[in-house]
């Protein structure tokens, strides 16, 4: 029978996908020893074939900023064990949030064209003012020491070694 | 294929995220859409009425991956809306920083990204674990390729992405140079790796030539990704200051970047590695120019899979560079210059890993923003993306559907896209009928 592997998912909303970057730093030292444990489910920046499906761990990175931006999120916490909020933005929505601090008198033309083209919340949120977060990883980008102990803490909790 | 609807949901193996739509009607391309879907964080509006010395900082926050492009551009627009004249030596501890970047971003895209093309699998996931295999050994090198690169920016400028140490004016803190004959032995080290690699991409056969326009800056002195003058195929040679209006900005209506052509010939242009060696590569180091001699023969090149081949040989070129930087740069204790603030303009165009970067500055007497632009180098290839595939449709709809859809994103990928600077998100859909 084929071991068990932590099944996760990557994800990036609106953000600079910093912490993705860093992800891939991480791989040239974890690279080897995350295949044995690790399956990525999703995760876009290295896989064309991916899926939401039964995930132990979500990891999600950035703000979100629009209605459909919120029904993709609840549809990943509806299909994942547990939510880890990944870097500034998704923990804290800055500085992707900056755009709450607007002044509509203020507001250029253009920025009214994209507004009013494009679905945009008014108000763009932090994780876990749309769906239950388990954890969170701050920094930006995500601090590294602190997400390798969060993937380590799940690790063990599905008995992963 | 005569009649299709084709819908690529989400361009995979890129920075950020973006999609296709391409219609297909009595056996032609009838439409085709390249979106970039993101939303946009209007960082370029919120620095407005900010202080100049923190808006360099907050506007690295663009881009994670090509954060210290921004970081650069607009430290060097805010410089020159100060009249803000640097030292020499800050000049080169930029520019060596910017050699870690351009090591580990190129790297990142060749091999993360790029690589599985070569090798005609999904992901480097599938990759396999036997040392001999030749897919395990490139991927293998480029962990340790970027992590050098890493390890530079981490001296130079405290971190690879949302460096600490640049600052207007220079630097808050400088680089130990103890820790440099350490970087020179590791520089040498991945050198080997670094040409096997552009050896592996010389090889790759896959093409796709439309004649496009290119556009970079060169400096006649060096290769040099932060100083020079605009150049393009039509012979035009500008200063920075007036890249703006030679542009013309297209609201492309289904995506939430602009677009942009040429203001004189209204044409599409291509930014990037590709772009920079077929017009620089006489100003290559002498020793990556002798390294890799019978590879430049492809140069110049339309051949847009070609941009991968460049970013290859600019790894070697910013490796050979920095040994060179390190083995002679003196670092003397030399705080930021800093001036009264003063009202100004200043322009910051640099080569940013995926092509020109453009930032713009305007600062009240108060050291205050007025007023802020940026131009990214994937809303300057959106164009001639969107042109790349059409000619791609246009002559292989005899393809299946899954062949298409693979060789689109593959053809997108080769242009190294950032979705996040230009804003973030590619769905791909094929409608025939």
């Amino acid at each position: 029978m084929e071991k068990k592997k932590l099944v996760i998912g990557w994800f990036s909303f609106t953000c600079c996908e910093d912490s993705t970057i860093l992800l891939t730093e991480l791989l040239n030292d974890h690279y080897s020893g995350w295949k044995q444990l690790i399956e990525f489910r999703h995760m876009k920046a290295l896989q064309m074939k991916n899926s939401i499906e039964g995930l132990d761990v979500a990891f999600i990175e950035g703000a979100i900023s629009s209605p459909s931006q919120a029904e993709e999120v609840k549809k990943i916490r509806e299909n994942a064990k547990y939510v880890v909020a990944i870097g500034a933005c998704a923990c804290t929505g800055r500085p992707s949030a900056t755009r709450n601090d607007f002044i509509d008198a203020e507001l250029t033309e253009k920025i009214k064209w994209y507004m009013g083209q494009f679905d945009y919340s008014k108000k763009v949120q932090k994780l876990d003012e749309v769906i239950k977060v388990d954890d969170t990883v701050n920094g930006c980008p995500m601090n590294p020491i602190i997400f390798m102990s969060i993937v380590n803490k799940y690790l063990e909790l599905f008995h992963i070694s | 294929m005569h009649q299709a609807d084709i819908t690529i949901n989400s361009i995979t193996k890129i920075e950020g995220n973006a999609g296709l739509t391409v219609k297909i009607q009595d056996g032609k391309v009838s439409d085709l859409k390249f979106i970039i879907s993101d939303y946009r964080r209007f960082y370029a509006h919120a620095v407005k009425k900010k202080p100049i010395i923190a808006v360099p900082s907050f506007l690295s926050r663009i881009c994670g991956t090509c954060s210290v492009s921004h970081l650069f551009a607009s430290i060097e627009a805010i410089e020159k809306s100060q009249q803000i004249e640097v030292t020499a030596q800050t000049k080169i501890l930029r520019r060596l920083a910017y050699n870690g970047l351009m090591i580990r971003d190129h790297a990142l895209h060749l091999y993360f990204f790029t690589l599985p093309d070569v090798l005609g699998i999904d992901s480097i996931l599938q990759i396999s674990d036997d040392p001999a295999d030749p897919g395990h050994v490139l991927l293998h090198d480029s962990f340790d390729i970027k992590r050098v690169g890493t390890d530079i920016t981490n001296v130079v400028i405290g971190a690879a992405i949302h460096a600490p140490f640049p600052t207007i004016g220079g630097f808050i803190k400088l680089p130990d140079p103890s820790k440099f004959p350490e970087l020179i032995e590791k520089l040498e080290k991945i050198r080997p790796q670094v040409i096997r690699g552009i050896q592996a991409f010389f090889k790759w056969d896959k093409t796709l030539i439309r004649n496009s326009d290119y556009m970079c800056l060169r400096n006649d002195r060096e290769f040099n990704f932060l100083e020079g003058m605009i150049v393009n195929s039509t012979g035009r040679k500008i200063p920075e200051e007036e890249f703006h209006t030679f542009l013309k900005s297209v609201v492309i209506p289904y995506s939430q970047a602009e677009g942009y052509i040429f203001s004189d010939s209204h044409s599409d242009y291509l930014v990037g590695s590709l772009a920079r060696i077929n017009f620089n590569k006489d100003l290559l180091n002498k020793r990556t120019a002798q390294d890799i001699s019978e590879v430049l023969t492809a140069f110049p090149s339309n051949n847009v899979f070609h941009n991968n081949l460049a970013q290859a040989i600019e790894i070697l070129q910013a490796v050979d560079d920095s040994i060179e930087i390190l083995k002679s740069v003196q670092v003397s204790p030399e705080p930021p210059i800093r001036k009264p603030p003063q009202a100004g303009r200043g322009v910051g165009v640099i080569e940013a890993p995926r092509g020109i970067l453009y930032h713009m500055a305007q600062v009240n007497a108060q050291g205050m923003i007025e007023d802020y632009d940026v131009i990214v180098p994937t809303s300057q290839n959106q164009i001639n993306i969107e042109n790349d595939l059409k000619k791609y449709f246009d002559e292989n709809l005899d393809k299946s559907e899954d062949e298409l859809k693979l060789n689109a994103e593959t053809i997108i990928r080769a242009y190294d896209p950032c979705m996040s600077c230009s804003t973030n998100f590619l769905k791909m859909e094929i409608t025939r009928s």
